[in-house]
């Protein structure tokens, strides 16, 4: 195990030795399930072994997850750099993206040659499509980064769920309007996640396409040229699933379409989660506040984190959205998600349950203490929400001051 | 020709090679920038939050 040397302002020398560096393997092999489930099917002819990685996904990890708990520990600030600079993380994102590709290749190949009924044919069209979400973060993380070479990488991973504006409308759109009204990005109080859905998918195309096209028309070019970042990405997945189409034929194209939208229903369950109801208030000035750790959703769940680069340690990746996934810190007094990602997306498909647990969370957090003004509230619910909690014992114990 | 930083991620904003990805070129003065310039790498941080780092 490597262990890292530093010294303190004080000359003290200190070291950290990661304890999870060989566990974010699980992140670029997590999605290699969908294969695991077809070997099965392979050498028992049993069919329903396609859809093991939903076992895996929505019960095994969530159960990991409760049983583990937390993981709170943090490598020290002396130490981020090296831990930056240690090329062996990076190289896990890179090694994820070949994984993808042939997750999805293997798969079309499967669903291209043999002879599946209907429920086997949806199922593992949803699972690969479930996997290609998780793509969608591994192109989260190396769309973050500076180099030429983890942004082309990101490009590719995203083109495998035909999902290229994510890089733009991610970084320049929703890091920038994020817990803010303004933001389709950022789930409100009161929103179901369909509702959610149905204005995230659409706006993160529109979005993305005016910021590259204001790029662009700075840089004297038209929409429709070669520089375009989205439709580099864009004509990746056009040679990639237009080959499937071609070898395996136009039976394929229900297996993609099928894929693809639930790749990015994969990133809307995340992106619901992530914010729910955080609002950055506005200043003097009329701008936002500066995004704090507090206004994300945080989860230190430790295999859940393990499969998704970290991901959910969202509250430092939005305060320090280039800082690199092994270097994601932990702060006391965040708002914290009550599982993992994935047990968590369950909790958010019933809505009624997930309105349930934290819309109570959400009052109870201590930047916001019942003040319904602190709150990103759903437009047309804001009436029906005002009148639920207007007399909370928070507000109650406000006014009374 | 002066250099401007970003506070959060160290992105350096050097006039005299502007930012040609971006659609600066060569030569544009920081303070020519628009006024809603966003950091091109953590977009988290605006114009007014930029530091000058030096002159040459």
């Amino acid at each position: 195990m490597k262990t890292y040397h530093a010294y303190t302002k004080s000359g003290a020398e200190i070291s950290y030795t990661d304890k999870k560096r060989w566990f974010w393997l699980l992140s670029s092999f997590f999605p290699l399930q969908a294969l695991i489930g077809i070997y099965f099917h392979h050498i028992t002819d049993n069919q329903l072994w396609l859809l093991l990685p939903f076992i895996i996904i929505y019960i095994l990890a969530p159960l990991i997850d409760y049983i583990l708990k937390e993981d709170v520990s943090n490598p020290p600030d002396e130490i981020s750099l090296a831990l930056d600079a240690d090329r062996y993380y990076r190289a896990l994102t890179y090694l994820a993206v070949p994984i993808h590709t042939l997750s999805l290749l293997v798969v079309a190949w499967w669903i291209g040659t043999q002879n599946l009924d209907w429920w086997a044919y949806l199922g593992l069209s949803i699972i690969a499509g479930i996997v290609s979400g998780l793509g969608i973060n591994t192109g989260h993380e190396l769309g973050h980064k500076r180099t030429n070479l983890e942004k082309n990488l990101a490009k590719f991973v995203l083109a495998i769920p035909f999902y290229g504006h994510f890089t733009i409308d991610h970084n320049q759109g929703h890091h920038r309007d994020v817990a803010t009204p303004d933001d389709a990005s950022s789930s409100r109080m009161g929103e179901n996640f369909y509702q959610f859905l149905y204005r995230e998918i659409p706006s993160a195309v529109t979005r993305s396409f005016q910021i590259e096209t204001q790029r662009l028309s700075r840089r004297n070019q038209n929409f429709f040229c070669l520089n375009n970042q989205i439709l580099q990405s864009y004509a990746i997945s056009i040679a990639l699933q237009g080959s499937i189409v071609i070898i395996f034929g136009l039976e394929m194209l229900p297996f993609l379409v099928i894929h693809n939208a639930f790749a990015w229903f994969q990133l809307s369950s995340a992106n619901y989660i992530e914010h729910y109801g955080l609002l950055r208030l506005k200043e003097k000035s009329g701008h936002y506040e500066r995004c704090k750790p507090h206004h994300s959703w945080n989860s230190n769940h430790i295999f859940s984190n393990l499969v998704f680069f970290h991901l959910q340690r969202h509250s430092d990746h939005h305060t320090h959205p280039t800082r690199r996934y092994q270097s994601l810190k932990h702060y006391e007094d965040l708002p914290s998600l009550p599982n993992g990602y994935l047990g968590c997306y369950l909790i958010a498909y019933l809505p009624w349950l997930w309105f349930y647990i934290m819309d109570k969370r959400l009052l109870q957090l201590n930047h916001i203490k019942g003040d319904l003004t602190k709150i990103n509230i759903h437009p047309q619910k804001k009436i029906f929400l005002l009148d639920k909690y207007r007399h909370n014992e928070y507000q109650e114990a406000q006014e009374s001051c | 020709m002066l250099k401007h930083q970003c506070p959060e991620c160290s992105y350096i904003y050097d006039a005299k090679i502007g930012d040609q990805f971006e659609g600066y070129p060569p030569g544009r003065l920081f303070s020519d920038l628009p006024d809603d310039f966003t950091c091109p790498d953590c977009a988290v941080r605006f114009k007014i939050d930029f530091i000058e780092v030096s002159s040459a």
